[in-house]
């Protein structure tokens, strides 16, 4: 894999030489237009509209769409999972967070991370052997179709809907640091390329485009850890030592410091990322496309492994920023005396730490090449979020609840095709209208919302018996409004964006106290419910036991 | 935290759902009834809580340093600059994969064996 990369590499970087020896057109935006990234970009593009091509013309039945005919293999959905996890808020967000506090950035990492073990243990495989292509598949097999497609599709479009804002927005102001071109030209490029690879090439294609972003980050990222541990004899002590000299805070970096600023928020925030992991639709959607439960598995365990090597470059990434950006006036705004802030005026911010790292290390065709991947990064992202949400619109709302399951296999896809049309029009549109807004909390918001709506109303419905459509619609509900209504009653929005004077929730975030609400309500209404509907959903419990425990009777994505 | 405890629980703490007269697949029953079924199910559980536990343990108790006792954290590893916060912070996403690894060297061996098992006595 990694020649393959090295060759795609440097086949670029010649192709892009040519081309940014053209006349520089001297406009100057943000930031004068980066012809090299570009260059790079429109390379990765075309590769992917491509393979897209090539999917499209294999995509005729709905697992072909929605699963990809469940022949992925093990190895290329990790990638796929790790690419869908790895996204440019982790890559240039976290090494910013290490680049100014050091140590603070390991908790979002490590918070990232211990999700996929629980994710592995409780839902993965029981996941692969009940569903088929949404996990509203999975939530629904013995309750009642219409309430739960209703609120795990609600569950995913809330999901789905934060996310893509959060990461529509972080594209256009990413593009037009990196590239130098126009906010909306940006977030327009984004969206309608999106739209191309799920609408056309479904989710083989939307794998594929994940697979060699993934490739292409994580080689990307080695590259530059590597050059900084190179730089300090791959002594990882003498690196820490340097960085410790230059940073403002000295010492202060290597040991927690104000980012958690109080236990139960520093708790509130794990429980968020460690069981949002397990609720996020376009992340759960990709056990369906591998051939059986084995097959699942695997690829959680080497998805784990991906992740966890990623994050701790990021991490060198981070200090590797430190030691070798801050003392060179050249990255940073200066101010009038010829004097900066470490901190606050590194050129294009400090999630830009890990770009200039790529240009201190690589020089500019390095910096052209992770501006690329760092756009080809957000494009792969949206993609994986708009399959999921057409899927939810199409698979769950339409086809099972407005057409009661009176459709085509024909019409159900087209209908997807059309909803990845309208969500990414949709997208584009509040991309636009949320440009200067705080989207900070966003990315935070959707993970309270999949680990308190999502993932309770799966787990109950697997692992309990005595769950029930009320319990898991009641329960669904609770975690939904009460997460989003913590937030929005929480100092980033509250404070931040509606300007009110105080927080009326004193806590960032909301997981800790939405989740066991919605798990208790789950309990409680189901325990309450004596109607007979309830008893006969618990006793189809059974045979729901037996095919997930064994996969006795799992449908193969691909048989039909 | 797998099904068969959290679903005996429910089993027991009314009626049988069977009451209920919901028409119950034969081949379902007997498959519950096999000893394979039994075994495959209380190994799993046991094995996916175990080891579900020790994910929780681990992972709050480094949050829960963090939130409590950060001078610990802060404490010099063999006289250089590393902490123990940052050893103890790379420990926890090592043990996050060398336990999914755990599972999966588990599953692959034992309970696809166990799951081969209960096919051949169902006659599947």
């Amino acid at each position: 894999m990694n020649r393959i990369l090295l060759g795609l590499t440097l086949a670029t970087i010649t192709a892009c030489a040519a081309y940014a020896a053209g006349p520089d057109l001297g406009a100057v935006t943000q930031s004068a237009t980066n012809w090299p990234a570009i260059g790079m970009f429109l390379f990765f593009v075309l590769l992917t509209l491509g393979i897209t091509y090539k999917a499209a013309k294999g995509t005729k039945s709905a697992a072909d769409f929605y699963a990809a005919g469940g022949g992925i293999s093990a190895g290329t959905n990790a990638l796929a999972i790790a690419g869908d996890y790895m996204s440019a808020a982790s890559f240039l967000g976290i090494s910013g967070l290490v680049y100014t506090s050091g140590f603070d950035g390991l908790i979002y990492s490590t918070g990232f991370l211990v999700g996929w073990p629980i994710v592995l243990f409780l839902i993965a495989e029981r996941l692969r052997n009940l569903g088929k292509f949404t996990f509203a598949d999975v939530a629904s097999f013995r309750l009642d179709q219409t309430a739960i497609r209703i609120i795990s599709a609600v569950g995913t479009l809330v999901v789905v809907a934060f996310y893509l804002i959060a990461q529509m927005v972080g594209a256009g102001k990413l593009i037009q640091l990196l590239f130098g071109l126009p906010y909306l030209y940006a977030v327009v490029i984004v969206g309608v390329l999106m739209i191309v690879y799920v609408a056309f090439g479904g989710m083989k294609a939307t794998t594929w485009v994940q697979v060699i972003k993934a490739c292409l980050l994580l080689g990307g990222a080695t590259f530059m850890a590597g050059a900084v541990l190179f730089k300090y004899g791959f002594n990882p002590e003498t690196l820490f030592a340097a960085s410790v000299q230059v940073h403002p805070k000295g010492d202060a970096i290597m040991a927690p410091g104000g980012l958690v600023s109080n236990p139960v928020e520093a708790i509130s925030l794990g429980v968020g990322l460690m069981f949002g992991t397990a609720g996020l639709p376009h992340i759960l959607m990709r056990f369906f496309t591998v051939s059986d439960a084995q097959a699942a598995r695997k690829s959680v365990f080497y998805a784990t492994g991906l992740i966890g090597y990623f994050y701790i470059l990021t991490f060198i990434i981070g200090f590797g920023g430190i030691a070798l950006l801050m003392s060179d006036p050249s990255y940073f705004k200066l101010g009038a005396a010829g004097t900066f802030d470490k901190l606050k005026d590194m050129i294009g911010g400090t999630n830009m730490v890990a770009v200039n790292l790529a240009n201190a290390v690589g020089g500019p065709y390095f910096l052209g090449f992770i501006s690329a991947v760092a756009f080809a990064t957000i494009l792969a992202v949206v993609a994986g979020l708009t399959l999921a949400g057409a899927s939810a619109v199409s698979h769950d709302l339409y086809a099972q609840v407005i057409a009661r399951g009176r459709t085509t296999e024909k019409h159900e896809v087209n209908l997807s095709k059309i909803s990845a049309v309208v969500i990414g029009i949709v997208a584009i549109y509040l991309g636009y209208v949320f440009e200067n807004q705080n989207v900070a909390f966003m990315v935070g918001l959707a993970f309270s919302v999949a680990a308190s709506c999502n993932f309770p109303v799966l787990a109950m419905s697997i692992l309990w018996r005595g769950t029930t459509t009320w319990g898991a619609l009641a329960g669904g509900l609770v975690g939904l409004i009460s997460a989003v209504g913590m937030v929005v009653l929480s100092k980033a929005v509250w404070v931040v964006t509606f300007g009110n004077a105080a927080a009326i929730f004193p806590y960032d975030n909301p997981a800790l106290f939405s989740m066991p609400l919605a798990f208790v309500t789950i309990w409680a209404v189901s325990s309450l419910d004596q109607s007979r509907k309830a008893q006969r959903e618990r006793a189809a419990f059974e045979a729901q036991f037996v095919r997930s425990e064994t996969g006795i009777g799992a449908v193969g994505a691909h048989a039909h | 935290m797998s099904g068969s405890t959290l679903g005996l629980r429910g089993g027991t703490a009314r009626p049988s759902p069977r009451a209920a007269g919901a028409p119950v697949d034969p081949q379902i029953d007997r498959i519950v009834r096999t000893p394979e079924f039994k075994q495959l199910v209380a190994e799993r559980t046991r094995f996916g809580l175990i080891l579900t536990i020790l994910m929780l343990v681990v992972y709050f108790g480094f949050i829960g340093l963090i939130a409590f006792d950060k001078s610990l954290l802060a404490v010099k590893v063999g006289g250089g600059t590393a902490s123990l916060g940052l050893f103890m912070g790379v420990f926890v996403i090592l043990f996050a994969f060398v336990l999914t690894g755990i599972y999966v060297a588990r599953a692959n061996t034992r309970f696809d064996a166990l799951s081969d098992a209960l096919k051949r006595s169902v006659g599947r």
